[in-house]
């Protein structure tokens, strides 16, 4: 049993143990009892049995916890130690707590340890308790004991909560900066003080200890240094200003460092390297500022920085890993910070050299980390070119390294590296490599080569090309904004049109064809068909029959598109218009079990019989250009990556090389007003189709709305949206060719909201519609049933729509609300966020200040209450802020809040479910220019949703 | 550092240190889903991968696993030397250090790691430092259990 758990885990090369023996305790005052315990539970040989004997000792402690007798301190620190012991086998403990906090309070040392390592570890946020903890460990703060001080800083920095912070952040800058304070509780109090800072900034304020705080860089003892600069960096990022005088100490604390001799440091020095953890953390600190201004600064760290490259020229001191680790980890920091000063060309450059080098490495992690710190370098102007140079060694990693997170960051290399000159190469490497690519990774390869053969497309054949090929090789993976890209640029440019149909055309030959691939050729054909139709192989007939061969094994969205794809051809073929009509009027279509495409045959069935030529070419016109907008094929990149990893250039490079490539996109009357949710073809509803009854027009809207699955379109009006949650009525939303206005009214938990439609323009609007959609689950929350407008709006009109609202339960997201018609023959599209917020359903309520402090108090889970601190965006006008808060419909208390400067409120939000009371308090400081603005609830999501709506209001 | 992790080969957690505010059951969630993803790593593979929003880096020693997840901007080298310095910190400390110690003394292994890293930042990188206030603790609590019956306090600042 014991075999493989008591083999050595450390390094020394000593004799090894008994395994089947229990080890001695060597140490301390070892706990028998807890031994005996913990050898039961390792013998327990199933999962029952160890429950059974945990729960015979929970009851065990429970009885002595419970007795008449008192335990005395030993038993008390072996039960808890004993449930603690538990609660880390992954079993819930729901007793003891009080019995820890009694052993903080022992004056023995190992009591008081383990009582501070069972609150750590079991924090109970129970009020009672943090007050007796707190006090414990204020106590032992101020018992001027160096190892009971450090204790009660560790359990400050284990637990962190704001409690903790309310109690200690102003006591423990005094300790930290106090002449007197041992050099190891100056330890634990900088990197406690960090652990609250980073959890409740508000409340730890440097202020006056700024200065001291920072010049312990340079202080005489290296912990209390390395330590301390972990604070500051923090402290930096967040105020650069009142820290920049560490900058020209870190240089010289940097500097001394890395000129002493590998023994200088004594036991600061690490297989042979003088501090690795400080230097890196100096230069870390180093990277939250611009280089140094005050030329001798930066000479020297200029020096440090080439000393730093210079020495991983050097042998190595020391066979073992641990000293190239250490030595290797200042200097990728120092890389780092190279890259961030992106100044140097020079150091630029040796430090692309020096990654060139570890990119062949025989240590897997020096190649990873290679890979990953050159990305970043590819982006300098100064070192591309320095990159690229290493491109075959980078393909070759593509293919052989045998760790897929290794090869992950070669992709990712080749994608920084590629600009004109590679592309070709590089996207070809990347196809060929998709072939074989790990799933977890295709997707977002498909993303990049899409992504780069439309960045650095110099003749569209090859972008056509590639793309296809990507749904060959990889189609699954080939999301829907790669195949709309294609198309959109397609559309876009006239002189690949005769290519691309060309090239689809050939690859619908292919005997088992992605779908994707249909949809593109079915788009392509449908639109330019034409172009090739005069050679005898791909005559009009042919190609609809290619298609149509196709048709049978395609999903319903599929098959709706070469319906379209169908009656287009009827306008550029009329020699297939029978053999078309009749596929149509064939009961697997006209009767088919879908509604869309039935009503897809039978509406293109009726057009194609009635519409004279002329009709027919008007509706069947070939698709207009896409106005230009960025790819949203990056966008959906970035959206995987998350921020930040695009480099923002590239977005922006992406916008003007996709313009070119699209050909301009001044040229689509709707590229001038907002179209957000028009994606490839100006058409993704964001709804289910309207209720209204499809008129002529609104059939030409949906010809091609097949894409109707994507998800809803963001919404254009934020702003607009905000600006309601204090009021009812007002212009939502504007643009030079509408106006919508609203005005509503609530009562209990129910609403009635009055929109208009202006009609801005002297034409008419045509196919008018309107849609309210819910986004996630909101749909049961609140119910908004919106009745059919009139489909058509004359010019200078307005329309008028009723929208009747219930609230079941509580909400965060708002509906949307989507408006669709045509304008002059261009399609508009517009989604907005109805202003239909929680506070609507307020309910003011009175009440005198003691009723207020008391449910307040009531009110006191964490999860109950919400806060934020922000600054005022706009004046503090104490009228403006009480028509606000009034707006919001809770009742305004006067005299409740001792201090007159602040404003509380109290509602109950009526939902059809529950009525859930609210209390409100806003605490302004002038002088600051903030707010503090604090919820408290009976249900967490009121109180979160009123914060987040709130904090944008004043 | 966010947290860190030792876990057998097994997959049974030894030691778990959270230097984020995070609810027990997603402690649990989070701790049982990256073990699964460790152990189902070949020897030899890079040492870092990318998990989640995070950077992990481990590394293996004898039956045990070291793990710790670090922030975008954290160095993973001096990650991987952080693990290795506590290891042998532990070794240290009870000579020759095997799986079965920090098993039956987890509460040590708990007290050296708050010496070492305080809020998932070093404290103190010197191993002699490190050891020698673990020691005093020690020697604190052996001269109370053993040859004291109650506590004086004089003893206590004699001991520094």
């Amino acid at each position: 049993l014991f075999s493989g758990a008591a083999r050595r885990v450390g390094a020394s090369r000593r004799k090894r143990r008994n395994p089947a023996k229990m080890p001695a305790v060597s140490k301390g005052d070892g706990m028998r009892g807890l031994a005996v315990f913990i050898s039961d539970i390792r013998n327990c040989k199933s999962k029952e049995a160890e429950i059974k004997r945990i729960n015979k000792e929970l009851a065990n402690i429970r009885s002595k916890f419970k007795g008449d007798k008192a335990l005395d301190g030993y038993s008390k620190k072996k039960y808890v130690c004993k449930l603690l012991f538990i609660f880390l086998l992954g079993h819930d403990i729901d007793f003891g707590h009080m019995e820890a906090v009694n052993l903080l309070s022992s004056n023995k040392y190992t009591e008081k340890q383990i009582g501070y390592l069972f609150i750590s570890v079991l924090v109970n946020s129970n009020s009672e308790l943090i007050r007796l903890i707190n006090n414990a460990i204020k106590n032992d703060l101020s018992s001027r004991n160096p190892t009971f001080m450090c204790l009660a800083l560790h359990c400050i920095a284990n637990v962190g909560s704001r409690e903790m912070a309310e109690a200690f952040a102003g006591e423990i800058p005094r300790i930290l900066v106090a002449g007197d304070t041992m050099d190891s509780v100056k330890q634990s109090a900088a990197l406690c003080l960090l652990r609250l800072y980073k959890a409740s900034p508000d409340l730890v304020l440097m202020g006056e200890w700024t200065s001291r705080v920072v010049h312990l860089l340079n202080d005489q003892h290296m912990g209390v240094v390395t330590a301390a600069i972990s604070l500051i960096t923090c402290l930096s990022q967040k105020n650069p200003d009142e820290f920049k005088t560490c900058v020209s100490l870190a240089v010289s604390r940097l500097s001394r460092i890395v000129s002493s001799a590998s023994t200088d440091l004594q036991d600061y020095t690490y297989y042979f390297v003088p501090a690795p953890w400080l230097s890196c953390k100096l230069l870390r600190l180093l990277q939250c500022y611009p280089p140094p201004e005050d030329g001798a600064v930066k000479g020297r760290l200029v020096e440090c920085l080439e000393t730093i490259l210079n020495k991983a020229q050097e042998p190595p001191k020391s066979k073992k890993v641990q000293h190239s680790n250490a030595k290797n980890a200042i200097l990728f920091e120092a890389i780092s910070l190279i890259i961030h000063y992106d100044s140097e060309p020079n150091l630029l450059v040796r430090a692309c050299n020096q990654l060139g080098q570890f990119l062949q490495h025989r240590e897997t992690n020096l190649r990873y980390l290679a890979l990953e710190s050159m990305c970043t370098l590819a982006s300098s102007e100064f070192s591309h070119e320095a990159v690229k140079t290493h491109i075959e060694t980078v393909i070759n990693a593509l293919k052989t390294e045998r760790d897929v997170s290794v090869r992950q960051r070669a992709a990712d290399l080749l994608y920084a590296m590629c600009d004109r000159s590679n592309a070709k190469q590089i996207v070809a490497e990347m196809l060929s490599y998709l072939e074989t690519a790990d799933y977890s990774i295709r997707e977002e390869m498909v993303l990049k080569v899409a992504i780069l053969a439309e960045k650095y497309a110099v003749d569209y054949s090859w972008y056509v090309d590639t793309i296809l090929n990507l749904i060959r090789i990889a189609g699954d993976y080939v999301s829907e904004e790669v195949w709309y890209r294609v198309i959109q640029i397609v559309i876009n440019r006239d002189d690949v049109q005769g290519y691309a149909a060309k090239t689809v055309f050939e690859a619908l030959q292919a005997p088992a064809c992605h779908e994707n691939m249909v949809k593109v050729g079915g788009y392509i054909l449908g639109e330019f068909g034409n172009l090739i139709a005069g050679d005898p192989r791909s005559s009009p007939l042919v190609q609809f029959n290619l298609l149509h061969s196709k048709f049978h094994l395609c999903s319903v969205p599929t098959r709706a598109l070469l319906l379209s794809a169908y009656i287009k051809f009827i306008n550029l073929f009329p020699e297939t218009k029978a053999t078309i009509q009749e596929v149509l009027r064939s009961d697997s279509q006209i009767r088919n079990s879908d509604v869309e495409l039935q009503q897809r045959a039978v509406e293109y069935l009726k057009l194609s019989s009635i519409a004279s030529t002329d009709v027919l070419a008007t509706v069947l016109e070939e698709m207009p250009p896409f106005p230009e907008r960025e790819s949203s094929i990056l966008a959906k990149l970035k959206k995987k990556k998350g921020p930040g990893v695009v480099p923002v250039s590239e977005l922006e490079d992406g916008k003007r090389e996709g313009g070119e490539l699209n050909g301009g996109g001044d040229r689509g009357p709707d590229s001038s007003t907002p179209s957000p949710s028009a994606d490839l073809l100006g058409l993704r509803s964001a709804a289910p189709v309207s209720a209204a009854a499809p008129s002529a027009g609104s059939l030409l809207v949906d010809v091609f709305s097949e894409s109707g699955a994507g998800g809803p379109a963001a919404a254009v009006n934020d702003d607009g949206f905000l600006r309601f949650v204090c009021k009812n009525n007002g212009v939502l939303f504007e643009n030079q060719l509408l106006q919508i206005g609203i005005k509503s009214e609530y009562r209990q938990n129910l609403g009635r909201m009055y929109l208009f439609y202006g009609n801005k323009t002297s034409v008419q609007f045509a196919s008018f519609s309107t849609t309210v959609s819910y986004p996630g689950e909101l749909q049961s929350h609140i119910l908004t049933p919106l009745p059919p407008v009139e489909p058509l709006v004359e010019g200078g009109a307005q329309v008028q729509q009723v929208l009747n609202i219930e609230c079941i339960t509580d909400f965060s997201e708002a509906p949307q609300l989507n408006i669709k018609f045509r304008y002059g023959g261009a399609l508009q599209n517009i989604t907005l966020k109805l202003p239909v917020t929680i506070n609507k359903f307020f309910q003011p309520t009175e009440m005198a200040a003691t009723d207020f402090f008391q449910r307040w108090k009531q009110l006191s889970q964490p999860q109950q209450e919400a806060q934020k601190i922000f600054k005022a965006n706009h004046g503090m006008d104490t009228e403006v802020l009480k028509a606000k808060l009034l707006g919001l419909g809770t009742a305004l208390l006067e005299n409740v809040d001792p201090n007159p400067e602040n404003y509380v409120c109290a509602g109950v939000v009526q939902t059809k479910s529950q009525q859930v009371g609210v209390l409100l308090r806003l605490e302004p400081n002038a002088q600051a220019q903030m707010y503090r603005l604090t919820l408290r609830s009976s249900k967490d999501t009121v109180s979160k949703r009123l914060c987040d709506l709130l904090a944008e209001q004043f | 550092m966010r947290f860190m992790l030792l876990f057998s080969r097994q997959g049974k957690l030894r030691l778990q240190k959270w230097y984020v505010p995070l609810g027990d059951q997603e402690k649990r969630r989070l701790g049982r889903e990256l073990v699964q993803t460790i152990l189902g790593r070949k020897a030899k593979m890079c040492s870092f991968l990318e998990w989640r929003d995070l950077k992990v880096v481990y590394k293996r020693y004898a039956s045990l696993y070291f793990c710790c997840a670090i922030e975008e901007q954290d160095n993973e080298l001096i990650t991987l030397e952080v693990i290795h310095r506590y290891v042998e910190l532990l070794d240290k400390y009870f000579g020759s250090v095997c799986e079965l110690d920090i098993i039956f003394n987890f509460e040590k292994a708990y007290f050296i790691l708050d010496e070492f890293l305080l809020g998932g930042e070093a404290q103190e990188t010197s191993k002699k430092s490190v050891l020698k206030a673990i020691e005093q603790a020690d020697q604190l609590q052996e001269v109370r259990a053993v040859y004291l019956p109650r506590p004086l306090i004089p003893l206590i600042s004699q001991a520094f």
